[in-house]
This record gives structure tokens, C-alpha cells and sequence, in this order.
């Protein structure tokens, strides 16, 4: 039982040593709810692998705050993101946009699983092909009768 | 050996396709102001913060905006060459010093040389966003009606300088 309550200790411990760690919220819960729902739809540009809601690289910390004094200057969403694409390009968009540009970027999974399909119904066909024209001849077809009926006996 | 064929040829398309992706940086995001007016700004400058640097100052000029700071480790790296470039007067070279403490700013330029016309203080980081900085140092190519013409990510190497930039220049000074 004591060893129990150590370890809850520790787990909760281990929470809060985190929870000291997390970047400070604004005051307005809302308006941190929507810098986190905007900024997961951001790309960091310091660490490409990581959105803007989770890097801590500096930049990010800058960007997020900008976002923030634009939520609350009243700015719409698709504003900031605009904001955002004007300084970064595309490339800031985890979903960037359908274009000319972009079309190999969207397209190119299906064409890959197109060809993918193509290829395999191919291969299907020409397999069921072989096994129809590659059936048994008769001379074979009486031998392994032959082959069965001394088995059985 | 033909049923090899097919698999081969497809290997050898992949691995084309891999060789060019090797070659480009991934580091290196086009920019979006390329073709568009440099943004706007007035900041103090760095020697002297009651005189202010505009980028309204520098209209009628091709110029290089040369975003710097003491921190950076890559800047050191080409700060020689821009010291270097400074000394043939083509082109003014506008530092914007970038999120930096202004007595480490100064204390770096007297101990590495001083490349720069002008120096503007952007000590939050604010026109750096505005220019869509996101790894010092970055170098933009800026021409006489003010329009943003090439941006160039990291330290630019001797290399880039003379097949990039100098041509660029040159092109629109004329």
C-alpha cells in the first residue's frame, strides 16, 4: 500500500514538474483555444516537423504571439492565416492550398494508388490466364486418376 | 530476365527521383515577397537610436537588406565576405539587427568589422516577421522601386555572391 501511495506521488509530481514547464496562458481561456486550434494548422519553419502550437523554438513563440494580438484585434481566422501566408508561403500550411503548384502534392497519393490498382489488376488477370491455359492434359489427367485410386484401396 | 525488366525500371525511376530530392535544401522555403514591395518599416539605428532608418531612405537604389545578429553563429560565418563585399562600394548593404542586445551588436561589429551603411535596431523581432525571417542570417535583394527581387537563406557563400547576387545588381542598377 505505501509503496502505492510513492508511486502516485511521484506520477503527480512528475505532472506538476510539467505543468510548471508549459508556456504561461493569456488570461481569456477563448482566445488561447483558438491560438492553439490555428496554430496546430501552422507549420514551425524552424523545426519544419513540428507545428506552431508545439515548437518552442523562438520564432514560434514571436509568431504565437502575434497571432494572439491579432485574435484580439478581432481578426477572423482565414485573416491570420492569410497573415501568415503572406510572410511564409504555402509552406506554412499543414493544408496548402488546391493550385496549379500543388496539384502534383494532392494528386500524386491517388495517382500512385491508381497505378498501384492497374498494376494489380494486371497481374490478377494474366494469373488467372496462366492457371486456365496451363490446365492438365488428358494423358496426365489419367495418370494421377490411376495415382488416386491406388491410395485409396 | 525480362520479368526483371519492369521492377528495375521502376527502381531506377525512384532513385532519380531521390537523387534530385538530395540536392534541394529543405531549409530553404521560397519566399512569397519575392516580386513584392519590400514591407515597410522605421526603426531606430543602431550607432545612434534617435536617428531613424526608413526603407522610404533607400528609394531610387538597389540595396541589400542583411538580416544579422550577434547571436548567430552563421553570420559569422559570412561576415568576412560581407566585409569584403562592403569595401568594393557596389551596393549599400543595410543591416537589420535582429532580435539582439544593442551593446553585443556593437561590441561584434568592432571586434569583426563593420560591412553595413546602415544598421536598424529590430529588437523584437516584428519587421523580421514582416519579411518572413526564420533563420538567420537572410540577405534580400532589394531594387530602385523597392521591390523585394531574391532572398537568399543562411550565410551567403563566396559562390552565391558571384553566381546570385553580383549579376542580380548589376542587372538592376542599369
Amino acid at each position: 500500500m505505501k509503496r502505492w501511495l510513492v508511486c502516485l506521488f511521484i506520477v503527480l509530481a512528475a505532472r506538476m514538474a510539467f505543468a510548471a514547464e508549459a508556456p504561461l496562458l493569456a488570461a481569456d481561456e477563448t482566445v488561447e483555444k483558438r491560438l492553439v486550434a490555428i496554430s496546430e494548422e501552422l507549420r514551425c519553419l524552424v523545426c519544419q516537423n513540428e507545428s506552431l502550437a508545439g515548437s518552442r523554438a523562438d520564432l514560434a513563440n514571436d509568431l504565437r504571439r502575434e497571432i494572439r494580438k491579432m485574435i484580439a484585434e478581432g481578426k477572423t481566422d482565414q485573416e491570420i492565416l492569410d497573415f501568415m501566408v503572406a510572410r511564409y508561403g504555402d509552406f506554412v500550411l499543414y493544408r496548402p492550398p488546391v493550385k496549379p503548384t500543388t496539384w502534383l502534392l494532392w494528386g500524386g497519393p491517388f495517382l500512385l494508388m491508381g497505378g498501384g490498382l492497374i498494376t494489380l489488376i494486371w497481374l490478377l488477370r494474366r494469373r488467372r490466364q496462366l492457371v486456365a491455359t496451363s490446365g492438365l492434359s488428358d494423358e496426365q489427367r489419367t495418370l494421377a486418376a490411376s495415382l488416386l485410386d491406388k491410395t485409396d484401396q | 530476365m525480362k520479368r526483371f525488366l519492369l521492377p528495375l525500371a521502376a527502381f531506377a525511376v525512384l532513385v532519380v527521383f531521390l537523387a534530385i530530392g538530395l540536392t534541394h535544401d529543405p531549409r530553404e522555403v521560397p519566399s512569397p515577397l519575392i516580386g513584392k514591395p519590400a514591407p515597410a518599416f522605421t526603426l531606430p539605428q543602431l550607432h545612434d537610436a534617435s536617428k531613424k532608418f526608413s526603407v522610404a531612405d533607400m528609394k531610387g537604389q538597389v540595396w541589400l537588406l542583411n538580416v544579422w545578429a550577434s547571436w548567430c553563429v552563421s553570420c559569422r560565418e559570412e561576415h568576412p565576405l560581407l566585409v569584403e563585399f562592403a569595401k568594393t562600394h557596389a551596393v549599400p548593404v543595410i543591416g537589420l539587427d535582429y532580435k539582439d542586445q544593442v551593446a553585443d551588436a556593437k561590441q561584434w561589429l568592432e571586434k569583426l568589422g563593420n560591412p553595413y551603411t546602415q544598421i536598424a535596431v529590430d529588437s523584437d523581432g516584428r519587421v523580421g516577421i514582416d519579411y518572413g525571417v526564420y533563420g538567420v542570417p537572410e540577405t534580400y535583394v532589394i531594387d530602385k522601386q523597392g521591390i523585394i527581387r531574391m532572398k537568399h537563406t543562411g550565410p551567403i557563400t563566396p559562390a552565391s555572391l558571384a553566381q546570385k547576387i553580383l549579376p542580380l545588381v548589376k542587372d538592376l542598377s542599369q
